[in-house]
Formats: C-alpha cells, structure tokens, sequence
C-alpha cells in the first residue's frame, strides 16, 4: 500500500531515487504482490514481472491499442497507466478470458473469421472487443467500428475484425456479416 | 522516464498542501497525456501526487437546475451519463469524437482541460520550442506547421489546444471550479485557456497552487439544435484539423441566440461574441451561416501548411450550422458529414 507522505520534502537539494512500493494487483482472478518503482507501467509489470506477455508493447505511446487489458472490467491502455495507481485493482490479460480449454467466444470468432495476420494486435483487438460488449454501447457495424478505433492494425485485417465481434454481439455466423 | 515520488494525498486540503510545498510535483488522474509526455521527457515532475482516490467522482445537479460534473468523472461516464445525453448532447458529441474508448475511460474531466497540445515541436526536445522551454523560439513558424493555429496566434506560438471537449464546454459558457489554499473560485470557461501571446509555456489561468474540483453547466444545454461536426485526417482517433461546436436556440423561423466555438484552429477553443450577435436574430440560412463564418475568420492567418484551414472551417462552420439548424447533428458513428 503506497503511503501519502504527510512532510513534504523540501525542493532543493539532491533527492534520493525513491523507494520500490508494494502493490497489490488481482491479474485474471489471481492475487499478485509486486515490489516495483513508481514509474513502472501496468504494461511493464504485467510483462516483465509477472512474465504476462501475452499483452503487447506497441508504441507505448497510447496510439495504437496492442497493450489493452481490462482493468476492473474497463478496457484501458496498460502503457499509459502506472501500475501503483491501481493497487487492489482486478486486471484481465489476454490469458485470462480462456475458461480452461475452451477459448473466449471472441477468441473463437477471431480464428473462425480469420481476424488476424501477423497477430501482434490480436491481444489487444480481443481485449478491447470483451471491453466493448461489456459497454454495450454498440449497435451496428458503423458503432463497432468507431468503438474499436483505439487499436490499431497494420496488418488490414478490419473487416474481419469487425465481423468476428458482429459475430458474436449479433450472433451472426461467419458469411453473414458482409457489407 | 525520469524517477518521480508517488504519493497519495488523502483529501483536497491534503493535496493542496503536497503540491504548495513542492513547485516540481504534478497532479496526476487518468495519465494519458502526463505519463506520455514523461516518457518523451518532455515533463519531468519531482513527485506524482495521485488525486484519483479523492472525491470528486460525482455529477449532481445544481440549484439553477444545470449540472455539477465532478473533476475525477471518466470522460466515457461523463459522454453516456443520461442527464448528458438528454439535456447536454452537444457535450456527449463531443467527447465521443475525441480519442478512443480506451483513452475516454481513463480519462478525467478536469485533466482534459489541461492536457498540452500535441505539436511536435513541442513534444521534440531537439527542437526550440517557447512552450517547452521559453525563450528558445518557435519551430513550427516557418517549420511543419499543418496542424497549427490560425487565429489568436503570436510570434513565440502557433500552438493549438487538443481538446474536443473543450470546445463544446466553451460553447456551452460552462464554468470550471477551482480550489486553492486560500479558497475556492469559478472560472467563466473562455477565461480558463489562455492565448499564447509572450508566454505560451502558461496554458490556462489555474493557479500553480490550485486544483480543479468540478465544471459546472448551466441550464441551457441547446439540445434540440446542436452539433459537433470535427474534420480531421482519418475518420477516428486523430486530433481535428477543425472542429466546430454549435448550440442554436431557434423560435418560428428566426434565431434567438447562437453558440458557436471552434476547435483546431486556436490556443483555446475559439469563441466569437459578434459572429454570434450576427446571427441572433437571422433567419437560419445559409446566407446567415456564410457572414457569420466570414465573421469568425475575419483576422485568421495562415503559416504555409495550414493556409488551407482557412476555408477548411469556413465550409465547416457552414456546415455545422446547417446542421444545427435542422435538428440533424453529426453522428460520431456514421462519418458522412450531411
């Protein structure tokens, strides 16, 4: 637990490089303690402390979407966030939307409507995709489109992307959602 | 990034005092601009004092019968809250044309207002830049300057301000409320973001020792006829090119009283009182629209790249009225601009 310094410290002088914290994350249901610094990412923490590399660095900039997880059930970008501010906070990573064997249904919709090229977005795309259906803000091919445009893919697969999320809000089977 | 201290103040009075005590500490809520801009060690605070556990989470009506939008609120809360939808539209239009979900769920309502802009010379520490480090120049006159201002520029900035939420509060006379050591103060919207004039590394007029607590809207929230029209170079997640916020109020076949702001084009979202007295008592034409466009642009300037802004938010602000007028607003899902 990061504790708030009641006697600030003055600005002058030569600072001394501040302590690790402890925090406390629950990563796909599972409760995870990390001693880190302050400016470690909750993309860092995810992939270089927990060894969760499924989420991916892209830009790291929060431009193009590859490090999307679910942060008590809303979709983020880890690369903008600092893993210290979200201390007791549950975090869903592409590893933990599979129950056992058997994949997400948006996983499935993915390989079904061949949603992916190179896959380097494909955690992302599928993460913020659970986050949308969570939203249900959705509509129409035209709502999922604009909802998803915070992930980027440099591969092209959109239309396929958009159809495997169709598939899966509308229950429309692979074929049937073509413009 | 540079090391920082993180602390986590445990009411308003409590950050106030970590931030008085130490000029180099920054606020932080959602991140999204903050932490970005300290991986380009573009910002280097001291320490983080993270204000996202205090209490400013709430939107709540106020007496005059508008709404109180707490500083903490998530832009995505703010843009799909039911009393935004119904009575503040424009507002909701808005925010849903900025960013993405991902960013709109981060961030908050009060760091909006003080993100920086995104030109590139400010982000580029290779380059003099008189927001980032005053006096050195400005890189983007005379430089790549497409994205830049073309009205209330000065010789030391041509920056523009990012927001689209912005713009839409401007349109919408909203109020910003600030709290500081020795009290709490609102700030008439257009009063908030400053010009660049001899100081373009100041943004707003919130003071270093203060903190935004809330934005408070007034009754009137324009929402029979209102749109958010934003221009921009791919149809999602970019920043405008032009941006236009329009609020009429319209009786029989003759307008009352108009709101129009611009984003895109200037330092703060752009308001312009005589292009809207021009248009209070017009009849909702085009005719109307065309003057009260060449008024707003009347003393607009560009710098090369962005000479085509010009007419850009001409037709935009043509547009956008037409729209307004109507009762058909720009929808942000279906990109053909009507």
């Amino acid at each position: 637990m990061a504790q708030s310094s009641s006697a600030a410290r003055k600005s002058s002088g030569r600072r001394p490089t501040p302590a690790k914290m402890t925090v406390t994350l629950h990563v796909n249901g599972i409760e995870r303690r990390l001693v880190i610094a302050p400016w470690t990412t909750l993309l860092d923490a995810l992939r270089l402390h927990l060894d969760l590399t499924g989420t991916k660095k892209g830009c790291d900039h929060g431009q193009c979407g590859a490090c999307t997880v679910l942060v008590d059930g809303r979709r983020i970008y880890s690369c903008l966030t600092l893993a210290v501010m979200k201390d007791g906070a549950q975090v869903t990573t592409i590893e933990g939307l599979a129950q056992g064997s058997t994949l997400h249904p948006l996983q499935q919709a993915f390989i079904e409507h061949d949603a992916l090229q190179c896959g380097y977005c494909t955690p992302g795309q599928i993460c913020s995709a659970a986050g949308l259906i969570a939203e249900g803000k959705a509509g129409s091919a035209d709502d999922i489109r604009e909802l998803m445009s915070g992930n980027i893919c440099r591969c092209g697969a959109y239309p396929n992307i958009v159809a495997a999320i169709e598939q899966v809000m509308f229950g429309k089977a692979p074929g049937e959602a073509k413009r | 990034m540079n090391s920082f201290e993180y602390t986590r103040p445990v009411d308003v009075v409590d950050a106030l005092c970590q931030i008085a005590a130490d000029p180099t500490a920054k606020f932080i809520a959602g991140g999204t601009n903050l932490i970005d801009l300290m991986k380009e060690n573009v910002a280097r605070p001291s320490r983080l004092i993270d204000i996202t556990r205090l209490p400013l989470g709430k939107i709540e009506e106020t007496r005059d019968g508008g709404l109180r939008i707490g500083a903490l609120v998530a832009n995505s809360d703010l843009a799909y809250d039911p009393r935004i939808e119904a009575r503040y539209p424009l507002l909701g239009s808005a925010i849903l044309a900025g960013a993405s979900q991902q960013l709109r769920n981060m961030a908050s309502t009060g760091g909006n207002l003080l993100q920086r802009t995104r030109c590139l010379y400010f982000y580029d520490t290779s380059t003099p830049c008189n927001k980032r480090e005053p006096g050195t120049g400005c890189s983007a006159i005379g430089g790549i300057n497409r994205m830049h201002a073309i009205l209330g520029t000065s010789e030391h900035c041509i920056a523009t301000h990012p927001s689209d939420m912005c713009v839409a509060l401007a349109a919408l006379d909203a109020r910003v409320l600030a709290t500081g050591t020795d009290g709490q103060r609102s700030i008439a919207f257009d009063e908030f973001h400053r010009l660049p004039g001899d100081s373009p590394q100041i943004d707003t007029n919130l003071r270093a020792d203060e903190i935004i607590t809330a934005i408070e809207l007034p009754p009137k929230g324009f929402a029979k006829n209102y749109t958010y029209l934003k221009i921009r170079d791919r149809l999602s997640y970019a920043f405008a090119l032009v941006s236009v916020a329009v609020g009429l109020d319209i009786e029989g076949d003759s307008i009352k009283g108009a709101r129009l702001a611009l984003g895109g084009v200037a330092h703060k979202p752009w308001r312009d009182r005589e292009a809207e007295a021009q248009l209070s008592g017009a009849s909702p034409t085009r005719d109307s629209f065309v003057r009260a466009a060449e008024t707003l642009l009347r003393r607009a300037r560009g710098f090369g790249h962005n000479d085509f802004k010009i007419e850009l938010a001409r037709r935009a602000i043509v547009r956008a009225l037409g729209q307004a007028a109507r009762g058909t607003p720009q929808s942000q899902a279906d990109k053909r601009v009507k």
